[in-house]
Order: structure tokens, then C-alpha cells, then sequence
């Protein structure tokens, strides 16, 4: 036992590991978009530029005078992440720097303030790869609906009550709105899958042109989970289908993540707090359950989901892919 | 001298500063400035990457963005335009990022206007930029360049406020320097802080209560001691090109008038010929405010000790208060052992043409006692 | 100072014909400057720029209000309210016009008429009447040599546009009297 763990130490001190983001923020514990900014940042590796958008990321890495970020990064206002990165990379093009450039944004900074921007920079063909943090709802400021937040989940501006079953809208399907601009790569990608992550991390930044990436990231306080279950809860909304895992290239889907088995979208809903509306005994928390299921079951046939790969890229072998490959399985 | 229109100056003018990243958003009277910086890429007679926006908000993100990656960076604006970046230009001063923007002053809607007043860049007064405003297309070029120098220098972004139509789409002679005595001038970009993978930093972090005042102060800081280099820099370029824009304030007229009008922007041409064709008795000190922010308080208080009266003319109103300036400069005569009496006045609101007996106007105003501390002249009976 | 009021329809080139007259007049070492009367108008509205000239440094930026002369580029814009204001006594109107019932009303000692859009049309193939104006304008009152206009115009066109706007300006100053206007200018300038 005492051999095996040197042994693992030694293996990942040969294997180091660039950490843009370090430990010792101050993000609430079991926070998905601190864990999915290591892992895109540690993919990223040291030669770029970031350019991050208000939000809880901002808030929690850069306490002056304290920053947990070892990359350079600026923070301008709410909606301007991807303008800001467009006007970085104009001058890394003009200088005839190699250096990357990313953007990072929560939902509300991707789908609501900052989508003008966004668009207009992918509309102009900067080489940024624009990285959404989708927690779902406005956290930073206390858990207030936005454009992503999915439909009946409960918020502090969507509350559950007599006449309301949270959310009434819909979740924007961000992905379908930003492949219309026809941009090289566009992908989702989930904290739960973190290889899958890295390697689209690693794709966006080869890919030359503007790419988009879309990371699935529980928030235990806005969702109403235990910071425990963050990655659990993370993998059952890509195991139910609500949260496909999907590459596009030019507007055209060309990769999807199987789903082995498909697991009911009650089993994601239970373990949070904002759907806990919808399992009472009312007969509008059954509608919307199955609204939901239906929502789902509309993803998993559109983009053919259902299945497994030999190479156990799918729901079931993607997550259990452990350090080192399948000798320490 | 060459016939020039004002916006085809300052665009030949910032080409010849080498900008390298230039971004904006087409609005009306700027246009013609970006219109041909862009034809001036288009012609491969400037190297810069010319970022087309989406808006606004974006075009000062762009620039800002630039400026911190290490290029030099430049946009242009007006009236929607600029209260449409607003919070970015707030963010650009407190970040202390060195960039440069025209603003073609233009009134700011409702009711919707396209003409020349001063309230789009009076409303950015307290965003921490350094403000110079032209009197002249001559101006407009030599303070371009200057603001580029001044940039760079105090890490803080300048406006160069140039009066839209009446300055960017006039045609008059005017000289442009040569793209030696710019670089004569103008060393190549530098900013400490910009962003760098070999030595990352983090740029625009969250300051708590603890630290927020001392980031305020040292910014308040900054843009006073701004001050000498705007006179510095100034004199520097007129070393080179033998041409001066009168530093933060400067005194033409009568010296020894009793009376003074202090103005800013394009209208002080306008006062000037009249003055010059006034009787001896009738010419008045003009005070020509070049730079608004940073406010040059002691050099308005010598400029004004042996003045009985001083007409303030400003182009942009605070409703519910009156004049913008005009209780500023009150402000800083206020401890002259003999104060002047400041009677301030707004005109030329949203294009409203200022002939020449605007002069007249002003003279007899000052001349009669008890008139209101403040009017709108163009729409009083005062 | 001679200040001069163009009037013209949105698309006519009335910005172009007084940045042209200014320029022409900066070529011969004078000061001039010109400026539309800013506004937001398409084409075919009434629209007006303003030429200023003198010997001396001109730092008014007011809009001129007594013009010395009135160039007017469609004859219609003579009854339109305003098109005629503040014109000095003795100033001059030229206007682009073969024949108008207007030009007999108005009656205007100072009226000269041009058919500046059928030269236009003759020489560029285009009823572009501004530069035709121009010429004619300074053949009448010799404010500028014709070579002046000719150096502003190569400025602005080149090639086969350029030289046949060149001929068009012979054309239209052959078309008035050499000095017609001489007078008013020196009153003008007094």
C-alpha cells in the first residue's frame, strides 16, 4: 500500500501539471465552476490571456489583494468578456504573438449581458475561445433566474408558490443560436467528464477562428445540493439527457458523448433544492416532471444518444477513465 | 497648410501615432473619423488591426482589451455612443489603461438630436479620463498627438473632445505633422501592466472597502498630477512642430479687461472675431478651458483675480441645477480675496448655431446687475 | 470675407461643390472653410453648405447668415422659405436653370441662370450640376482662377471622371461672362 502510494506520487510529480487557477480561493466548497476552470486552464496551459467576465469566477480568485489566477488575466465589466478578448487577440495578431486568448463568462455573461458581444466577436472571426461557466442562474448576486436557467427550476426571481411552478421559460438553447454563426468548433462539455473536457478545451484552442464551449457546472448553493454531490450531479444531467454532450463544427453536430443507459430525469432533479416543487403531490409538479422528461427524450433523439462506444467514451466509461490509464483500473 | 476636412485630420492624424488596434461603432458626427482610418488600412497606409464592433459598449471593450495586451489603441464616439460605453470608460480610468478616444461632441437624446453640444462628454466628467477640448481643427490634430504622448505618460486614458460638425466636417487649412516629428514625440507604446504569460498578473480584481478609497485616491492623484504634463507635453510638441493648444488653460483677449469669458470647444473662434472686431472698450479676456479634467483650479484662480465679472458659456445643461462648469469655476475663485462675480450661461444646445453678437450678448449680460446666476440664453429674454 | 451659400437636394454633392470651392481657394494660398449645414437629410431634401474666404485667418464657426453670393443648384429650391434669406443687396444668385417661370417672378437683377444639369449630362452623362456651378461661379466674379478648381477637383477624382468634369468646367465658364459679378465681389470684400 505504502509502495503503491509513492508510487502515485512519483508518477504525478513526473507528470506535472500547469495550474493556471490555484488552491486557495475563496469559492464556496464543491463550487463546479472553480473545478472546471482548473481543469480548462490546466488544458489551456501558460501561454494565454484571459479575459473574464463579472461574475462569481471574478469575484472568488481575485480578492485584492490576493489572485488565485497564475495566467494573465483582466477583468472589465459584465458584458464585454468576449470584446475585451477580441481586443486582446487584435493585438496579439497585430504584434504577431502566438499567445491564445480566452474568454470566460457565467451563464448570464454568455446568454443574457454578454451575448451581443459574443456574437459580434464570433460574427468577426477572432481566434478566442469563449468558455461559458452554465451554473444556470445569476449566483454571484444570489441565485436570480437568467436566460439559462432551465424551465421550473426554482430561483430567487422564478419562485415556486401557489401560482407558479419556478421558471416559466424555457433554458436558451445557447449552443443551437451560437453554431448559427457557423463557427469552426462549438462544443458542451460537463465538471463530470473531465478528460472530455480538456480535450475540448485543447480543440478549441487549435481550432483557428472563434470556438465556444459551453461547460455544464453545478452550483451547490444556487442548485440546493451538498457540495459533495457536485460532480454526481453534474453526470446525471448528461445521463438523463438534459445536458448532452455534443461537438459542432460549422453548424453541424460531428461528435455526441452515448448515453449507455439512460437514467430518468427524476434522478437528477431529486437532489436538488430547485426542482424540490416538483415532487409534491401536486398534479402540476407531475406535468412538469414529465415536461421535463420530455425535454430530455427530445436530446436523446436528436442527436442519437443512446449507446456506447468500444473505446468506452460514453456516459458509463468516459468519467471512470482513471490517472494513468487502465493499468490502475 | 492642406485642405482638410476636421475628421480626415484627426484620422491622418492618429494614422501617423501608429495606433495598433482601433475599434469603433459608426455614429453620427464621428463617422467620417473612422470611415477614414479605415481607408487608410484598406490602402495599406496603416498597419492596425481595425476592429469593426457590434456596439459601442464593445469598441471601448476592444480598445480596452488592446491596450492591456500591449498595443496601442485608439476609438472614437459620440452622444448614445459614448453613454452607451460608459461603464467600460469608467472601467478603462480605474484600471488606469492608456488609450486614447475622440469624442465628435454631439447632444445626447431625448429628444433625439444629432447636433453639436457638450453633454456626452460632460456626462463622462467624473469617469477619471483626462478631458481636452478643441477650440480648433488645428487643435484637434496637435492634441491627438499630445494625448497619445499624455496616455501613456500618467497611465490614463484621454478624450479629445472636438465639437462634431462644427469642427469634424469643416474644411479649412490645416497643418499635419510629419510622421517624423511624431515619432520625434511619440515614443512606441509602453504600459507597464500589460498582460504577459512570462509574468502573469491580474488585471481589474475585486477591491473591498479596505482598499477601494486608496485605489480612488491614487487615481484622483493621477489625474492631478496630470496637470504638468499637460503643460509639459504641450510645450514638448510645440518644440517639434511649433505649434502649442495653451497647455490647461489659456488667456487671449484683453489682459486687462475687467471682464472675462471663459468658454471651451469650437464657439471661442466665434467670440475671438467678434473681439477682435469689438471697440477697445468692448474686448473682454477670453479663457479658453483646454483641459477640463483635471480641472485646473489654481491656474483659473490666477487667470481671473483682477476680474469683476466672469461669464461662464458652457455647451450642456444639468437640469434641476443649471450650468455644469459654471458652479466649478465658482469653486475655484472662491478664495480670491476679491472674487468675480460668475454669471454662467448655457447656448448652442443641440446644434443651435452662436452667431457672432452671441459676443454682444454676453457683454451686455455681464454689464447689467441682477441677472440670474444662471440662463439658457439661446431660449431667455437675458 | 466673402462668404457664399450653396443650396441643393441631398445627393446633388452640395458638401462636395463647397469643400471644392474651399479647397480651390486654400490652392491659392487664401484662408477659406467650408461646412454643410448638419443635418440628418436624404436624398432630394433642401439642403445647404456654407464657403467662407478671406485674406486673413477665419475663426468664426457660425453659419452664414448675409451671404454675399447664393449658389443654387435646383430652381425649385427658389421658392422654398429660407433658400434667398440674409443675401446682401448686392449679392448675387447663380442658379442652375435652363429656363423657370421663377427666374421671370423673382426678377432679381442679380439672377444668373446656367444649365448646369444639361451640361452636366453633355459632358459627364451624369445631372451632376455642382462642378459646372463652380466654374461658372468663378469665371463671373474671378474670385479664383478656373486652374484652382481643376487642381481641388484632381484632389478628389482621377482618370476619366476627372478629365471629363475638366472639360465640363471649360464648358460652363465659356457659357457666362468673364467678370460679370467683379463688382459685387469688391463690394463684398469691403
Amino acid at each position: 500500500m505504502q509502495a503503491t502510494m509513492h508510487t502515485l506520487a512519483t508518477l504525478r510529480q513526473q507528470q506535472p501539471r500547469f495550474r493556471g487557477l490555484e488552491a486557495g480561493h475563496r469559492a464556496c466548497q464543491g463550487c463546479g465552476e472553480a473545478l472546471a476552470a482548473r481543469l480548462v486552464t490546466e488544458a489551456a496551459g501558460p501561454d494565454v490571456m484571459i479575459a473574464n467576465a463579472t461574475g462569481c469566477l471574478e469575484v472568488f480568485t481575485t480578492p485584492y489583494p490576493h489572485s488565485a489566477w497564475r495566467l494573465p488575466w483582466v477583468h472589465a465589466v459584465f458584458g464585454n468578456a468576449a470584446a475585451v478578448a477580441a481586443g486582446i487577440e487584435a493585438a496579439l495578431k497585430q504584434q504577431q504573438r502566438a499567445t491564445k486568448v480566452l474568454a470566460f463568462a457565467g451563464d448570464g455573461g454568455t446568454f443574457d449581458i454578454g451575448f451581443q458581444a459574443l456574437s459580434g466577436m464570433m460574427e468577426r472571426g477572432h481566434d478566442v475561445l469563449f468558455v461559458c461557466y452554465d451554473n444556470e442562474a445569476y449566483m454571484n448576486t444570489g441565485v436570480q433566474r437568467s436566460g439559462s436557467t432551465p424551465h421550473a427550476a426554482m430561483t430567487t426571481t422564478s419562485p415556486s408558490g401557489k401560482a407558479r411552478m419556478g421558471k416559466r421559460h424555457m433554458k436558451k438553447d445557447i449552443l443551437s443560436i451560437i453554431s448559427a454563426h457557423h463557427i469552426p468548433y462549438a462544443a458542451t462539455a460537463s465538471v463530470a467528464y473531465p478528460s472530455d473536457l480538456r480535450k475540448k478545451v485543447r480543440r478549441g484552442l487549435l481550432t483557428e477562428g472563434p470556438s465556444f464551449l459551453q461547460v455544464h457546472v453545478p452550483c451547490p448553493l444556487g442548485w440546493g445540493h451538498s457540495g459533495a454531490l457536485t460532480v454526481e450531479i453534474a453526470r446525471l444531467a448528461v445521463q438523463s439527457g438534459l445536458f448532452p454532450l455534443l461537438e459542432m463544427e460549422r453548424g453541424e453536430v460531428v461528435g455526441t458523448m452515448p448515453i449507455r443507459t439512460p437514467r430518468p430525469v427524476a434522478d437528477y432533479l431529486r437532489l436538488q433544492g430547485r426542482f424540490g416543487h416538483l415532487f409534491g403531490e401536486d398534479h402540476r409538479a407531475r406535468k412538469e416532471l414529465e415536461h421535463l422528461q420530455a425535454l430530455a427524450n427530445r436530446n436523446i433523439e436528436r442527436f442519437a444518444l443512446r449507446g456506447s462506444t468500444p473505446e468506452r467514451y460514453d456516459t458509463e466509461g468516459a468519467d471512470t477513465v482513471h490517472r494513468g490509464g487502465d493499468r490502475w483500473a | 497648410m492642406q485642405a482638410l476636412e476636421g475628421s480626415q485630420a484627426i484620422a491622418r492624424t492618429v494614422a501617423l501615432c501608429r495606433p495598433q488596434v482601433v475599434a469603433a461603432y459608426p455614429i453620427t458626427p464621428q463617422t467620417h473619423i473612422v470611415e477614414g482610418i479605415a481607408s487608410l488600412v484598406a490602402e495599406g497606409q496603416l498597419d492596425c488591426e481595425m476592429v469593426s464592433v457590434e456596439s459601442e459598449h464593445s469598441a471601448a471593450s476592444v480598445a480596452l482589451g488592446a491596450a492591456v495586451a500591449g498595443a496601442r489603441a485608439y476609438t472614437a464616439s459620440a452622444s448614445q455612443g459614448i453613454l452607451l460605453m460608459s461603464e467600460v470608460l469608467y472601467t478603462i480610468a480605474g484600471m488606469r489603461v492608456p488609450l486614447v478616444m475622440t469624442c465628435a461632441n454631439r447632444a445626447v437624446s431625448a429628444p433625439l438630436n444629432i447636433w453639436n453640444d457638450h453633454q456626452d462628454s460632460m456626462a463622462m466628467r467624473d469617469a477619471g479620463w483626462i478631458q481636452l477640448y478643441c477650440a480648433s481643427n488645428q487643435e484637434a490634430i496637435d492634441t491627438t498627438v499630445q494625448a497619445f504622448y499624455l496616455a501613456e505618460r500618467c497611465e490614463l486614458p484621454v478624450m479629445v473632445c472636438v465639437d462634431g460638425f462644427t469642427l469634424t466636417h469643416t474644411l479649412e487649412p490645416l497643418a499635419l505633422p510629419t510622421q517624423a516629428q511624431v515619432d520625434a514625440f511619440l515614443p512606441p507604446y509602453q504600459f507597464a501592466h500589460a498582460l504577459n504569460p512570462m509574468n502573469p498578473w491580474s488585471l481589474g480584481t475585486l477591491v473591498g472597502p479596505e482598499h477601494f478609497t486608496e485605489a480612488r485616491l491614487a487615481h484622483h492623484q493621477a489625474l492631478l498630477d496630470a496637470q504638468a504634463q499637460i503643460i509639459a507635453a504641450d510645450q514638448a510638441w510645440a518644440a517639434v512642430s511649433g505649434r502649442h493648444c495653451g497647455g490647461l488653460l489659456e488667456v487671449r483677449g484683453r489682459r486687462d479687461a475687467r471682464i472675462g469669458i471663459l468658454t471651451l470647444g469650437a464657439v471661442l473662434g466665434t467670440l475671438e472675431d467678434a473681439l477682435l472686431a469689438a471697440a477697445p472698450e468692448d474686448q473682454v479676456r477670453l479663457l479658453k478651458l483646454r483641459s477640463y479634467r483635471p480641472f485646473p483650479a489654481q491656474a483659473l484662480a490666477q487667470a481671473c483675480a483682477d476680474l469683476d465679472t466672469l461669464v461662464v458659456l458652457e455647451r450642456a445643461l444639468s437640469p434641476g441645477a443649471g450650468g455644469i462648469i459654471g458652479p466649478e469655476v465658482q469653486g475655484a475663485l472662491a478664495d480670491l480675496p476679491t472674487p468675480p462675480r460668475v454669471l454662467n450661461v448655457a447656448a448652442g444646445l443641440g446644434g443651435r448655431d452662436m452667431p457672432l453678437t452671441l459676443y454682444e450678448r454676453l457683454l451686455q449680460w455681464a454689464r447689467q446687475p441682477g441677472h440670474p446666476p444662471f440662463c439658457l440664453l439661446d431660449a431667455a429674454d437675458c | 470675407m466673402l462668404e457664399i451659400r450653396i443650396h441643393g437636394r441631398g445627393g446633388q454633392g452640395n458638401v462636395v461643390a463647397a469643400y471644392l470651392l474651399a479647397t480651390a481657394a486654400i490652392e491659392q494660398g487664401r484662408y477659406a472653410q467650408a461646412f454643410p449645414a448638419f443635418g440628418a437629410e436624404r436624398r432630394g431634401a433642401p439642403v445647404a453648405a456654407f464657403v467662407r474666404m478671406d485674406s486673413q485667418v477665419i475663426r468664426r464657426r457660425c453659419q452664414v447668415k448675409t451671404p454675399d453670393f447664393l449658389i443654387i443648384q435646383d430652381p425649385a429650391l427658389l421658392s422654398v422659405t429660407g433658400t434667398l434669406d440674409g443675401l446682401r443687396p448686392d449679392g448675387g444668385i447663380l442658379v442652375n436653370a435652363q429656363d423657370h417661370p421663377l427666374l421671370e417672378t423673382l426678377g432679381h437683377q442679380s439672377l444668373m441662370a446656367l444649365p448646369a444639369t444639361e451640361l452636366a449630362l453633355e459632358h459627364i452623362g451624369k445631372p451632376l450640376p455642382n462642378t459646372a456651378l463652380l466654374a461658372a461661379f468663378l469665371c463671373l466674379t474671378g474670385i479664383l482662377p478656373l486652374s484652382a478648381l481643376q487642381t481641388a477637383l484632381a484632389e478628389r477624382f482621377k482618370g476619366a471622371v476627372l478629365k471629363r468634369n475638366l472639360a465640363l468646367l471649360e464648358a460652363a465658364a465659356d457659357t457666362v461672362q468673364a467678370g460679370a459679378w467683379q463688382e459685387k465681389v469688391i463690394h463684398a470684400s469691403t
